[in-house]
């Protein structure tokens, strides 16, 4: 079976984030990066479906307009046997990494591409699905459980007020959702595998130059949360409490 | 759960290596995910947590410096910073981790037959086998050169009499590496459960290190076969060569833990409102602060080149003692301040610093105490040993 997982580079969730100047980037200054969290999910579910089928290999494959390499060795040490890292692109243009993505995608044969649901930095969604359509395969988004069997995927995803089951066949392009398969996070990387992770094959493309299709005007940080405000104590404060819940909040 | 982010006054990440850092992300998260969320109730009950040691064998931590044997072959550094961060777990903890991997695998893979390695690392490093390693006597601490546990010849094996106090992991492991005297001088042995003649007894009522097996191991005539004497030991030599290996893992342990008093009482001290501002605002609390940050910083340094030096294979004893003896000392100063910091919350356990202080007094005392550290370092550089 073989598998490719898209994963991107984003700040770490605890990492303190401050816009750079000219703000429209964020400061790298100091940040820790990491894979965006529903990525490493796929990276699980992918490594995870290879153990099981006993064959074939799982590719990782990122874009990352500096060519920072840390996300692609954290994959590799968790177990990922080999990596494409696109160097180039642009962070927040979800129609522009699709087609860079699909460009390097396109002449490699994969049974399943695997994606997280979201990255959780720009919170776009939409890259698997636009992957799939220039690829022209078939797509299923926010899976909570995937299986490949017979040449086929059976997936199955929360709907409102209910979950659907769906079949594709392959190859296709599936994004997965946090507790898909049961699984919430990658697994820890061993010692060995992070020692190993040095002699795995990387192989390093230019992402291919494509026209922006969004401009991006700015970034800002939101604004700070005004300060808690205590209205009394015990119960004599709850008359009060209802009243601006009430009143100011318009909760109740 | 508020993620820790370490301690680096002097820019010294840029020092470590891609593959080192990522040693330590992946212990601090271990730490932070699955150590932290037991280790109060387990510390609390006086109970080792052993559901970590699975866990912690499959990152692959166990004798993780040596070649070979499942073993991840890393270097010193990465080593290193493994144990300060378990560390900053807590101190027992660590000392599982170093227990298993300098004291009862390096021994073996050191001084061991093949069949001995074949038989035992791959297990130890997987943690299907846990090992203990019984030099302390209850009279002989401080003097190991003393003991009185005797190795007899009997045979085509040997028969073992004798004591062992203040054995970390006694109760929980399946092999000892048991040091006795034997007619031409100290030999090692490989002592398994199960021979005749072995027991270990836990030894109760300690107020540190609390989430850590420690016991007695009782040695009456028993029978242990030829091929389990480790056939490279050069007497006492040897066995104080595993403690130069543990002893290397502590000093970075010791750093681990005051980061995390350090941390805490910073973090504490900046929310914590007394007469007009936030404690940290006054002096002296900015002083206590100050050392600490200090401190933590010239042991890492202290640390960071010993590990360096042990990688080009420079390191010699007198180093190890000196990193052992100056960290530990100043992570126990550190835990005490932060304790302080901590005022009335200091002492409860919802809070780490008095842990970590707790289990510092083991630290300061085990290995080598401090004062035994200062006569080591003392004859080095006058050449008079004051030991007696
Ligand atoms: C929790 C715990 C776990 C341990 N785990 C292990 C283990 O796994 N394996 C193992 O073999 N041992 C282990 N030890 C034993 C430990 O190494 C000894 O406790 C230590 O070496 C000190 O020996 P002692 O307790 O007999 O103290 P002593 O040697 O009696 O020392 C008491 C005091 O006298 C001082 N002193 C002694 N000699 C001199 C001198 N010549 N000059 C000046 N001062 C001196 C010491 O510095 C100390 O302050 C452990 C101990 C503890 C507490």
């Amino acid at each position: 079976m073989n598998l490719a997982v898209c994963f991107k580079r984003v700040p770490d969730t605890t990492a303190k984030i401050r816009i750079a100047s000219g703000g429209k980037a964020i400061d790298p200054q100091g940040v820790e990066f990491a894979i965006s969290p529903y990525d490493a999910i796929a990276l699980e579910v992918a490594l995870r479906l290879k153990e099981k089928s006993g064959a074939g290999e799982v590719v990782g494959v990122s874009m990352d307009p500096e060519g920072n390499d840390v996300a692609i060795r954290k994959a590799l040490a968790i177990g990922v046997d080999r990596a494409v890292l696109v160097k180039g692109g642009a962070t927040f243009d979800s129609h522009a990494t699709a087609q860079v993505l699909a460009a390097v995608l396109k002449p490699r044969s994969f049974d399943v591409i695997f994606f997280g649901k979201q990255a959780i930095d720009d919170d776009a969604f939409q890259v698997p699905t636009m992957v799939a359509q220039l690829l022209g395969l078939p797509r299923v988004n926010v899976c909570t459980s995937v299986e490949i069997e017979g040449g086929r995927a059976k997936c199955r995803r929360q709907i409102e007020g209910g979950e659907e089951s769906v079949e594709l066949a392959l190859p296709c392009v599936i994004s997965v959702q946090k507790g898909v398969n049961g699984i919430h996070d990658n697994r820890f990387p061993t010692m060995k595998g992070i020692m190993a992770a040095k002699s795995k094959p990387v192989e390093t493309v230019a992402a291919p130059a494509f026209e922006p299709t969004l401009e991006l005007v700015s970034l800002e940080l939101p604004p700070e949360r005004p300060p808690g405000r205590i209205v009394g104590q015990g119960a004599a404060a709850v008359p009060e409490l209802v009243r601006l819940l009430k009143e100011e909040a318009k909760v109740l | 759960m508020r993620k820790f982010k370490g301690v680096d006054f002097y820019d010294l990440d840029p020092l470590l290596s891609d593959e080192e850092r990522m040693v330590r992300r992946t212990v601090r998260d271990f730490v932070d995910d699955r150590l932290l969320p037991v280790i109060r109730e387990a510390w609390e009950k006086g109970e080792f947590p052993k559901s970590l040691i699975p866990q912690i064998a499959e990152l692959g931590l166990f004798g993780a410096t040596l070649q070979g044997y499942g073993c991840a072959g890393m270097n010193s550094v990465a080593y290193g910073l493994c144990m300060q961060e378990l560390e900053r777990g807590d101190s027992g903890i660590r000392s599982f981790a170093s227990v298993q991997s300098g004291l009862v695998m390096y021994p073996i893979h050191a001084f061991g037959s093949d069949a001995q390695k074949d038989k035992y690392l791959p297990r130890l490093q997987s943690s299907k086998i846990i090992g203990c390693f019984g030099l302390t006597e209850p009279d002989f601490g401080s003097n190991p050169g003393g003991m009185k546990t005797r190795a007899e010849r009997k045979g085509d094996g040997w028969v073992l009499n004798g004591t062992k106090m203040w054995i970390t992991n006694a109760d929980l492991a399946d092999i000892a590496v048991v040091w006795a005297r034997a007619d031409d001088g100290i030999q090692g042995f490989i002592v398994e459960r199960g021979m005749k003649g072995f027991e270990t007894q836990e030894i109760r009522g300690k107020l540190s290190l609390r989430a850590s097996d420690t016991g007695e191991i009782l040695l009456r005539d028993c029978e242990v076969p030829e091929a389990n004497r480790l056939p490279g030991t050069q007497g006492l030599k040897s066995a104080l060569a595993c403690l130069n290996q543990a002893r290397y893992g502590i000093a970075w342990g010791a750093v681990g833990a005051a980061m995390g008093c350090y941390e805490e009482a910073l973090e504490y001290s900046k929310q914590r409102i007394q007469f007009t501002k936030p404690i940290a605002g006054y002096q002296l609390v900015q002083r206590k602060l100050v050392e600490m940050v200090t401190e933590i910083t010239k042991a890492q340094l202290l640390c960071l080149q010993l590990g360096r030096l042990k990688d080009q294979g420079k390191a010699s004893f007198v180093q190890v003692s000196m990193a052992k003896r100056n960290n530990v000392f100043h992570a126990l100063e550190i835990a005490r301040m932060a304790r302080d910091i901590l005022g009335g919350n200091g002492i409860i356990n919802e809070y780490s610093a008095m842990r970590h202080m707790c289990n510092l007094e083991t630290v300061y005392t085990y290995e080598g105490t401090h004062d035994i550290h200062t006569l080591i370092i003392g004859e080095h550089i006058t050449g008079i040993p004051a030991y007696f």
